[in-house]
Order: C-alpha cells, then sequence, then structure tokens
C-alpha cells in the first residue's frame, strides 16, 4: 500500500534509469544519508562514533571493494588485507614525504598505488581460475606484508615498522574529534559507494558480470578478457587501499603490518558472502553483521553472566563466543545462501504487495 | 663440513619437512576429491586431534586406548560435520561451501580450547627428535630421526590409502562418488554414507598429522597454522591427487628451505613466508591444475 | 516470540543495570587481555595475575584505604581493532573512569597512546611496547615500565659477557638474533648493532617469519655460522620450536638467550626435553613462596575467588608477571590516594601522577612481601622505566632456576637512542617535551 509505484511517471530516460527509480526509496535514502550525516554526531556518543561507526564504514568500504572483485567479476581474492596494506602505508609516505599534496589526493594517490600492485597480482587470473586463483592471491598477501616489513622505505625506517599516522588536516580544518574523523569517513565511502554503484550499472559493471557468468562466452562476444579482468583487479584493489589508508587515519591512528594478516581477508571475505555476494548493499549489511557481532556476543555474554551470577571462566566464555560466530556463519549460509541483500530484497518485494497477500 | 654436504642437508631436511606438510595435505586431497569441498577445517581438525589426544595422555588414559578414543571422536565429529554443515549446503556453489568450513575451522578451534583449555602441550611419541648420531659422525650431516620416522609414518599411511581406495568397496565406492556423482548416485552408491566415511578418513589422517606435528613443535593453537603450508602442496600437487600431495610436499619443503639458506640472506630473510605460495603460483601459470590435478574443462 | 524477547530484554536491561548502578568508592580497572587464540597463555596467566592481586588486595585489606577495586574482562584477541574497541567500550566505567589501562600487546599499546594521552588514562606498558616512551617529557600518559626492549638487551650483552668471563672478552665473538619477523621482533636490532660496534662482537640478524612452526632453515644456517651465542626473541609457538629444531641441529641449549616474552613454561613445556639448559631472561621471578603469594593463596584461592581453574598454573612467569602489575597498580593508586585525598576514587590523570612519583623501595618490597619477585622501582618524569635490570634463569626441565643476580642495563647506550627518537616523534607531531 505505502510501497507502490502507482502514480510515478517517468519522462526522461534519465528519469528512468536513475538509481532509485521508486520515490519512497528516494526518500529513504535520503532520511537515511540526513541521519548518517547530521543526526548520528550529534546524539551518539564517543564509543559508538569511534569503535563502531567508523570501522563499520571502513570496513563496508573494503568490502565493497572486494564484492566488485569477487562478486561481480567472479574473481576470488584472499588478498584484500593486503592491498589495504598498501594503502595504509603509501597514504603514509605520501603525506609524510609530499606534505603540500594534503589529505584527499595522498589517499587517492595512495589508491592508485593499490590499484598497481592489483593489477600486478592479477596476472594470473588470466590463466587461473576459481580456488587456484584464491590461493594464489595468497602469494600476494604473504608477499606484500613481506615487503612492507623488509624494505624499511615504507616505514620511513622506524626500529618496530609501527607507524603513527599523522593528524588529518584538510584546508586547515584539523579532524581530530570522533564525529569529525567520522564524517569524513562517512562522506568518502558514501562518495566512493555511489561511485560503485553507477560503475557496477554500466558497461564495464555488465562486462563485469559476464566475466563472471561465461567467461567463455564473454570472449566470444567481444568483451576483452584481458583489460577486463585487470580492470576488475584494478578498481578492487583501489577501494581496499582507500579502506586502508582510512584505517590508518580514521579509526586505529597507527600502521603496523601485523594488523593486514590473512584473518583480515577471511573476515572481508565473510562480509561480502553473508552481506550477499554482487551486491553494493550487501556490502554494507555484511559488514555491519560481521563488526557487531562479536561485540554484541560479548556484551551479551557479559550482561548474562552479571544477572545470573554465572561464575563461567571467562577462557571458556570467549572460546564459547568464538563458536557461536563461526556457528552463526554456517547457519547463515544454510538459511539464506545469498545473503542478507537477498532477504532485503525478498522484504521489499513482499513489502510492494502489503497488505495485500498477492 | 663442506659446502656440498650441507647443499645435501639442507635438501634432505627440506624434503623431510616437505613430508610434513604433505601430510596435512593428504586431508584437504581426500575431502576434495570425494564431496569437492575445499576443507578449511582441516588445520583445526589437526589441532582437534593433538589436542585430544594429548590431553587423554596427560590424564592418565594408556597411549593405544587413547588413540583409539581421539579417532573415535574424529569419526564423530566427522559425520557430525556432514550432517550439521555439508547436507544443508548441498547444492550451492563451492565458494559457500569454502565459506562454512571457515566458519567450521572458527567452531572446532573455539570447541577445542574451551573443551581442553588452551595451554600448551608437549608430546612425546618415545622417538627423540635429534641427530642420528653415527650419520652425524660419518658424513658431518644432522638428519633427526624423527623426520625419518614421520616420513615412515606417512609412507605407511599413503600405502594404506591407496590400498584402501583400490582394493576395498567402499574405497571403490569413493573413487565412483569422485569421479561423477550422479552416475555414483544411479549405480546406488549411498551419497550421504559415503561422504561419511571421507570425512571420518580425513579425520583419521589429521589425528596422524596431529601427532606428528604435535611431537615435533608441541601441541598448541599455531597448530592450525600448518594448513596454511599446505596450500602451496595442494595448487602444486592438484586438489584431487594423493600422489600430488607428497610430490608438491616433497617440491616446497625442498625448494623453500633451500630458497631461505641461499637466496634468503640476500634479502634479508624471513622469504618463507611467501616463497612456497609463489613457486606454487609459478608452476600454475604453467600448468594450471597443478601436476596431477584434473584438467578443468569450460562448457559454455 | 514476543514473550522471549521481553525476557532478552529485561536480562539485558538488568546486566546494564547491575554495572551501573553501585558503591561510589570503587576503583575501575580494565581487563583488557586475550582469552583465545594462539597467545592466550600469556594473556590469560597475565589476566590471572592482576586479577588475583587485586582480589587480595580487596579481601585483605579491604581496598585501598577502603577503596575496593573492581575490575571486567574484554577479549581483545591480541587485535588491535578489538582492543580499541575494548578500551572505548571500558573508559568511562566505573566512578571515576578507567584508572589505568595494561595493553598486553606492542600493536594495541601504540594504536592507544593518542587516545590514552587525549582522554587522560595512563597506559602501562610493563616490559613491552614503545621503547622511547622511557622519556616522559614527550609521553606523559604511557609508562613502559620497569625494562624496555633496548634495556633488557644490554643486560642480555652483559649477561653474555659475564658467561664469557668479562665484557673484553666479547671482541672477535657471533652472535646471532634469532628474531620473531614482526615490529615486536624487529626491536632489537638498531640496539644490538651499536653494541657490536661497541664491544667488538659480530652479529647476525635472522628472520623467522610469523608465526615460526618452521625454523629449519634459520638453524642450518646457525649451524653453518658457528656462533657463540644465540639471543631468541621469539613469540607463542616460535620459541618451543626454535628449540627443539636447535636440538635437532645439534646446537648447544646452554648458548640460547631468550627474551623474557621466551621465557615462560608455557614456552619450555612443548619443547620437552630439548629446551634442558636454556637460559631466558625475566624481570618477573615465578614461584609460590613469596609473602605476597602465600597470601594470595590464603585470601584468595582459599576462598575459591581465584582466577585460574588450574591450579597449576599458579605462580607460573605469567601470573607473577600478572601479580607485579597488580603491585604496581594498587601502589600507583596508593600514591596518588596520598596525594589526592585518601580514601577518595582517584581518577586517571591523578593515578598518572601516581605512577610517576612510584617509588618501591627495597623496603617497601619486603612490606608488600614482593622481596625478590621483582625490583625495586622508581619512576620520574623524565624516566617513565623506573627499573632496567633483568635477572637471568635457566630451564632444568622441571622449572626455571635464578641463575644470576640483577643486571643492570646499560643507559649510556640505551638512554640517548631512547631520547632521539623520542624527539623525532614529538617533531613529527608537534609536541613540545615536558620540563621536568
Amino acid at each position: 500500500m505505502l510501497y507502490r509505484e502507482a502514480g510515478q511517471f517517468k519522462s526522461t530516460y534519465a528519469e528512468d534509469q536513475q538509481i532509485f527509480p521508486i520515490r519512497q526509496d528516494r526518500i529513504a535514502v535520503a532520511l537515511l544519508l540526513a541521519i548518517a550525516f547530521v543526526v548520528v554526531p550529534m546524539v551518539a556518543n564517543q564509543y559508538w562514533l569511534s569503535a563502531i561507526l567508523t570501522p563499520f564504514l571502513i570496513f563496508a568500504l573494503a568490502a565493497l571493494g572486494l564484492n566488485i572483485l569477487t562478486g561481480y567479476a567472479g574473481q576470488l581474492s584472499l588478498g584484500t588485507a593486503a592491498f589495504m596494506a598498501v594503502g595504509a602505508f603509501m597514504a603514509y609516505n605520501f603525506v609524510l614525504r609530499m606534505p603540500w599534496l594534503g589529505i584527499i589526493p595522498s589517499f587517492i594517490l595512495a589508491g592508485i598505488c593499490a590499484a598497481a600492485v592489483g593489477i600486478v597480482f592479477g596476472l594470473p587470473s588470466l590463466r587461473i581460475k576459481g580456488f587456484y586463483l584464491a590461493v594464489a592471491t595468497l602469494a600476494c598477501q604473504f608477499f606484500v606484508l613481506w615487503a612492507i616489513q623488509r624494505i624499511g622505505w615504507f616505514t620511513n625506517n622506524s626500529p618496530s615498522g609501527v607507524i603513527t599516522a599523522q593528524t588529518v588536516e584538510i584546508l586547515g580544518y584539523t579532524f581530530d574529534t570522533p564525529q569529525s574523523k567520522y564524517l569524513l569517513t562517512l562522506g568518502i565511502v558514501a562518495v566512493l559507494a555511489l561511485l560503485a554503484k553507477n560503475l557496477m550499472r554500466s558497461e564495464t559493471g555488465r562486462a563485469f558480470m559476464a566475466v563472471r557468468d561465461m567467461d567463455v562466452a564473454a570472449s566470444v562476444i567481444g568483451i576483452p578478457m584481458m583489460k577486463t579482468k585487470l580492470l576488475a583487479f584494478a578498481i578492487s584493489s583501489f577501494y581496499c587501499g582507500v579502506a586502508g589508508a582510512l584505517y590508518a587515519y580514521t579509526y586505529l591512528g597507527t600502521v603496523e603490518p601485523e594488523a593486514f594478516t590473512l584473518d583480515l581477508s577471511f573476515r572481508i571475505l565473510f562480509m561480502i558472502i553473508i552481506g550477499g555476494v554482487g551486491s553494493i548493499l550487501g556490502s554494507f549489511l555484511g559488514a555491519a553483521f560481521i563488526t557487531l557481532l562479536p561485540i554484541f556476543l560479548n556484551v551479551l555474554f557479559g550482561a548474562a553472566s552479571h544477572t545470573f551470577g554465572l561464575d563461567i571462566s571467562h577462557a571458556i566464555v570467549s572460546n564459547i563466543e568464538l563458536m557461536i560466530f563461526g556457528g552463526l556463519i554456517i547457519f547463515f549460509l544454510a538459511v539464506e545462501p545469498h545473503g542478507l541483500a537477498r532477504l532485503w530484497q525478498i522484504a521489499k518485494e513482499k513489502l510492494r504487495l502489503w497488505p495485500f497477500p498477492h | 663440513m663442506t659446502n656440498l654436504s650441507f647443499f645435501f642437508e639442507v635438501l634432505i631436511g627440506g624434503l623431510l619437512a616437505g613430508v610434513m606438510y604433505s601430510l596435512v595435505a593428504l586431508g584437504f586431497v581426500l575431502i576434495y576429491k570425494a564431496s569437492g569441498v575445499f576443507n578449511f577445517a582441516q588445520g583445526a581438525m589437526v589441532f582437534l586431534a593433538a589436542l585430544t589426544f594429548v590431553s587423554l595422555l596427560e590424564r592418565g588414559v594408556n597411549f593405544w586406548l587413547a588413540l583409539v578414543i581421539t579417532l573415535a571422536v574424529m569419526v564423530v565429529l566427522g559425520i557430525a560435520i556432514e550432517k550439521v554443515v555439508l547436507r544443508p549446503l548441498v547444492n550451492q556453489p563451492p565458494i559457500t561451501l569454502f565459506m562454512a568450513t571457515i566458519g567450521l575451522t572458527f567452531v572446532l578451534e573455539g570447541l577445542s580450547q574451551a573443551v581442553w583449555g588452551s595451554q600448551p602441550h608437549g608430546l612425546d611419541l618415545g622417538i627423540a627428535d635429534v641427530p642420528m648420531q653415527w650419520l652425524a659422525d660419518s658424513t658431518g650431516m644432522f638428519i633427526s630421526q624423527f623426520d625419518l620416522f614421520a616420513s615412515g609414518i606417512a609412507a605407511v599411511l599413503v600405502a594404506s590409502l591407496a590400498l584402501f581406495f583400490h582394493y576395498t568397496r567402499i574405497g571403490r565406492a569413493l573413487r565412483a562418488v569422485a569421479d561423477d556423482h550422479q552416475a555414483a548416485l544411479a549405480v546406488g552408491i549411498p551419497l550421504k554414507n559415503i561422504w561419511a566415511i571421507v570425512w571420518a578418513v580425513a579425520g583419521f589422517v589429521a589425528l596422524v598429522a596431529g601427532l606428528m606435528w604435535g611431537a615435533r613443535n608441541g601441541v598448541q593453537f599455531a597448530l592450525t597454522f600448518i594448513a596454511l603450508k599446505a596450500l602451496p602442496v595442494l595448487i602444486l600437487g592438484g586438489f584431487e591427487s594423493i600422489l600430488g600431495a607428497i610430490v608438491g610436499g616433497l617440491i616446497i619443503g625442498a625448494s623453500e628451505k633451500l630458497a631461505e639458506v641461499y637466496f634468503g640472506p640476500m634479502v634479508g630473510g624471513g622469504i618463507e613466508s611467501w616463497f612456497a605460495y609463489v613457486i606454487a603460483l609459478l608452476f600454475l601459470l604453467v600448468r594450471p591444475q597443478g601436476l596431477f590435478g584434473e584438467k578443468i574443462i569450460d562448457r559454455v | 516470540m514476543k514473550r522471549t524477547t521481553f525476557a532478552l530484554a529485561l536480562v539485558l536491561a538488568a546486566g546494564f543495570s547491575g554495572s551501573v548502578l553501585g558503591q561510589a568508592k570503587e576503583q575501575f580497572v580494565p581487563a583488557n587481555f586475550y582469552w583465545v587464540g594462539p597467545y592466550a597463555p600469556g594473556g590469560s596467566g597475565f589476566g590471572g595475575g592482576i586479577i588475583d592481586y587485586m582480589a587480595m588486595i580487596n579481601e585483605r585489606d579491604g581496598g585501598v584505604n577502603g577503596v575496593r577495586l573492581t575490575w571486567e574482562k574484554c577479549e581483545t584477541e591480541y587485535n588491535n581493532a578489538r582492543g580499541v574497541e575494548c578500551y572505548e567500550r571500558s573508559k568511562n566505567k566505573g566512578p571515576t573512569g578507567a584508572t589505568v589501562i595494561h595493553p598486553l600487546s606492542t600493536g594495541i599499546t601504540y594504536s592507544l597512546i593518542e587516545k590514552g594521552t587525549a582522554d587522560k588514562i595512563p597506559i602501562i606498558s610493563m616490559g613491552y611496547g614503545r621503547t622511547d616512551a622511557a622519556d616522559g617529557r614527550i609521553f606523559p600518559y604511557v609508562f613502559p615500565l620497569i625494562t624496555t626492549y633496548w634495556s633488557q638487551n644490554t643486560a642480555k650483552i652483559k649477561f653474555i659477557g659475564q658467561k664469557e668471563g668479562g665484557m673484553d672478552k666479547l671482541k672477535g665473538k657471533k652472535i646471532v638474533n634469532l628474531y620473531h619477523d614482526s615490529a615486536y621482533g624487529k626491536e632489537t636490532i638498531p640496539v644490538l648493532d651499536i653494541q657490536a660496534q661497541k664491544y667488538g662482537f659480530q652479529v647476525t640478524h635472522l628472520a623467522v617469519p610469523h608465526p615460526g612452526n618452521e625454523q629449519q632453515a634459520q638453524w642450518l644456517q646457525i649451524r653453518q655460522l658457528r656462533p657463540d651465542w644465540v639471543i631468541l626473541r621469539g613469540w607463542g609457538v616460535m620459541n618451543p620450536t626454535a628449540l627443539k629444531t636447535a636440538a635437532r641441529s645439534g646446537f648447544p641449549r646452554e648458548k640460547i638467550l631468550g627474551v623474557w616474552w621466551s621465557g615462560a613454561e608455557e614456552d619450555v613445556i612443548p619443547a620437552g626435553d630439548a629446551a634442558k639448559g636454556y637460559y631466558a631472561a625475566a624481570f618477573n621471578l615465578p614461584g609460590t613462596h613469596h609473602p605476597v603469594m602465600r597470601d594470595i593463596l590464603k585470601h584468595v584461592y582459599g576462598k575459591g575467588k581465584g582466577d585460574f581453574d588450574d591450579k597449576s598454573r599458579i605462580g607460573s612467569i605469567y601470573h607473577t608477571r600478572g601479580v607485579v602489575a597488580g603491585i604496581i597498580t594498587v601502589e600507583a593508586v596508593r600514591t596518588a590516594q596520598a596525594k589526592f585525598g585518601k580514601g577518595k576514587p582517584i581518577t586517571g590523570e591523578q593515578m598518572r601522577w601516581g605512577i610517576e612519583n612510584l617509588n618501591i623501595d627495597a623496603k617497601r618490597l619486603k612490606e608488600l612481601g614482593a622481596t625478590d619477585l621483582m625490583q625495586p622501582l622508581k619512576v620520574s618524569c623524565k624516566d617513565h622505566e623506573g627499573g632496567g635490570a633483568v635477572k637471568f634463569m635457566q630451564w632444568d626441565g622441571r622449572k626455571w632456576n635464578v641463575v644470576s643476580d640483577w643486571i643492570e642495563s646499560d643507559q649510556s647506550i640505551v638512554r640517548p637512542m631512547v631520547e632521539e627518537s623520542a624527539a623525532q616523534y614529538a617533531k613529527e607531531k608537534g609536541i613540545t617535551p615536558r620540563d621536568c
């Protein structure tokens, strides 16, 4: 009843092709953005801003990158964390050695460096497919981390290899409060997400999906394999690189190679699987799920043992949290293999009919 | 000690290390062969098996009894995994199954440590991990007797697996299922039982691998990372071949050690973390399905 | 469905309210450590130690001048992001907020330095963390107490010198630095190079890739080099693997000297017989015979309030390390209370003052019952390390035996490096050093 298109007419091609053709959708998204940009910084406390929302946005961006590569282009990659590491360290180096550039251009350049690395390690995809490609991207993951540790230039020859990110200053305004960092991250992520959505609706996106579905047929109809696959790696790595730079500058404040382990790559892969492969919204939903779940479990267990006075050893509690995390992932995969985005789609379909049964 | 004998020492040490990798890779191969699932949880299974065994030993259970009990646990675990994880996901794309096994890894890791605690344990199998004196005296090369023992165990394991697959009815059924699920069903082979058996056998292989690695480095959480070393072995050898796991292991082990000793100092060392992967990657560029893997045929 | 949601909401509300209501005379200390993952033995051991000591103070003395200590555990998984999240969650708990943070991880320490300084919550990185934070003029809120990595390293070279018969005998000797290929592992490379130049020994640095399950290649290289000593700078599984591989390569364990993160029971027991004779550094000593440990056994475990389920871990290296951290925390609270008001909970800023003016001398150690458990500690504005001495132990197959006296670090080498590095940080961040 509420979610009907009846009465909404499109008179130009532009109107017909917009991302949100239904007016209710447009209103909802505008509202969401208003809340995110205006209400949240005013209302949310520091814990929520710096420990939950900012990392959620950063991981959503990385998940977006991986979704472009794995979800849309079908190239399974386990090297996401390595691309983030390249972005983080290169951003640090650009800000350190060329401070006149400014933060945003440094982030963009860092993303381009990550894209370059992505292209190099994407070359095997021209010959290798499926799981073999995934394991080949592991070579990238380990090699990049080793290179960053070994080559002192990346860490400005610091003896420990841990570098502290500089303060973010754009046009004279310093971003050092949780609110300002959150807004900066939100702004960058919103712009990049819009870019990604439009990219995936364009010819490039269609080429990616063709390669994913049946690459032999795609090359038969004239889609250039090498260019398409390498472009997918490049764009995906760019996103991951920017996410890595944000991870260092607006969230943790320090960068060390150990923060970008295989574990992180798997986490991001989880996000896109649970959120929905091949869906921009899915990246956000999956990131929210994976970021919030461990904290939720931790708080739940804490509250439960408080109320019931249970004196379970904390080691057992932590291990049970781990088991529940793994169990929920399996459960989710069994119940809805296409992820949360599909659940959302089903909900929208039902909403169109509501309150009528059919 | 001459340069040549040092080279041989590195080479033989590398080959023996490679055998240890193959032990873990075998478990992967078994499961992939029979059910097409890339079981990332194999590392966690190795850990669970080793931890259960050593915890039973420390509680005073007799060695052979503990072995039997642990084996029973792994079999039960295999059946449970097939029922709870695989059956609901039966027609999903491989990546979903892969992700499910990663979720399974977390469950098994949490379970092992929740039940048995997180303290590391030493495991003594009765063979001391010391170099053989007569060899050291005669050639100056230090080869550990434990490494040779582990290779012996691996050889016995591979031989018995080969016999199992070729000469028993269940083994033949497993090969049929690995070849073509539909055809196997058509002939009347009970698919679900077969998968449960495969996971149980993989659990047994995990137990052997866990014992060997646990005796070598101690039984602690880091045992789960051994799975990552087995992956390049699998790429090289092909995901579906037992022989490939052995040959791949030997090649990876030897080249990794030789590279670290002779090439490593030139670039600052520590190249073992990625060298095996890069070798496997280069191999794949030449032969995309691994040495002994099945050729991937694209049907349009 | 509605009923279960309601019940769940009640549970959560009760849980949250339970932590909000409470007495005002409480001092909250976050217990953000790790109980899962490859480093769980260290995290759970240390956490158990500090909690046991605080529980003992509550039970035996009724708190610090009547102010009871409270704590809440949060799992950091030895992961920077989780560590930051736990910190944010716990920093406002308790009537005066979090008193002090023990991150128990160098990576998390680095991530918290700016946050702690901004939130006015001191960070104690006892025996790890950012070494140049020993210069308190530039790092007012960070305390790498007792000994830093660089100090420890100089003490190690002194010990080796002792074993060789004098520092002059070091000339021409070969030392291999076998380190974990991580930020932690690489920290001591510069200080070793400087000492190599000063004393005339040859140092070779060999990296072991994380996690260190395989060290065959490194130990074969060591065999070729034939060094006089190997310094083992490992973490987790790298330690027992190193000892076992050394045995396999025929290298005598009596020539291997480990850092204190390679010197716990959990590092040597998995290696079995291969670990006999191995030396390790320590700034806290194991055992249950010290009066303070006996008090913990009596007042805490005797009443069933001990943190460990496995009683055999009481008195282990990680446990006593946690106890030492507890002693430092409580003494700093006491020092702060003496200045800012006895019997009142203190704030993080006041705690910072308390730590900076901490003076645990030999007399006080005796009163605490901790003589021979830790060394005397005197912190100052300029010197946030406060101690600098290390003892050495040797593993005999069943336990650690102390084989040396407190060996002081060589501050003539370490302090200039610390000040140089801290000055660079100050320049990068635009911090004006305090006047001390």
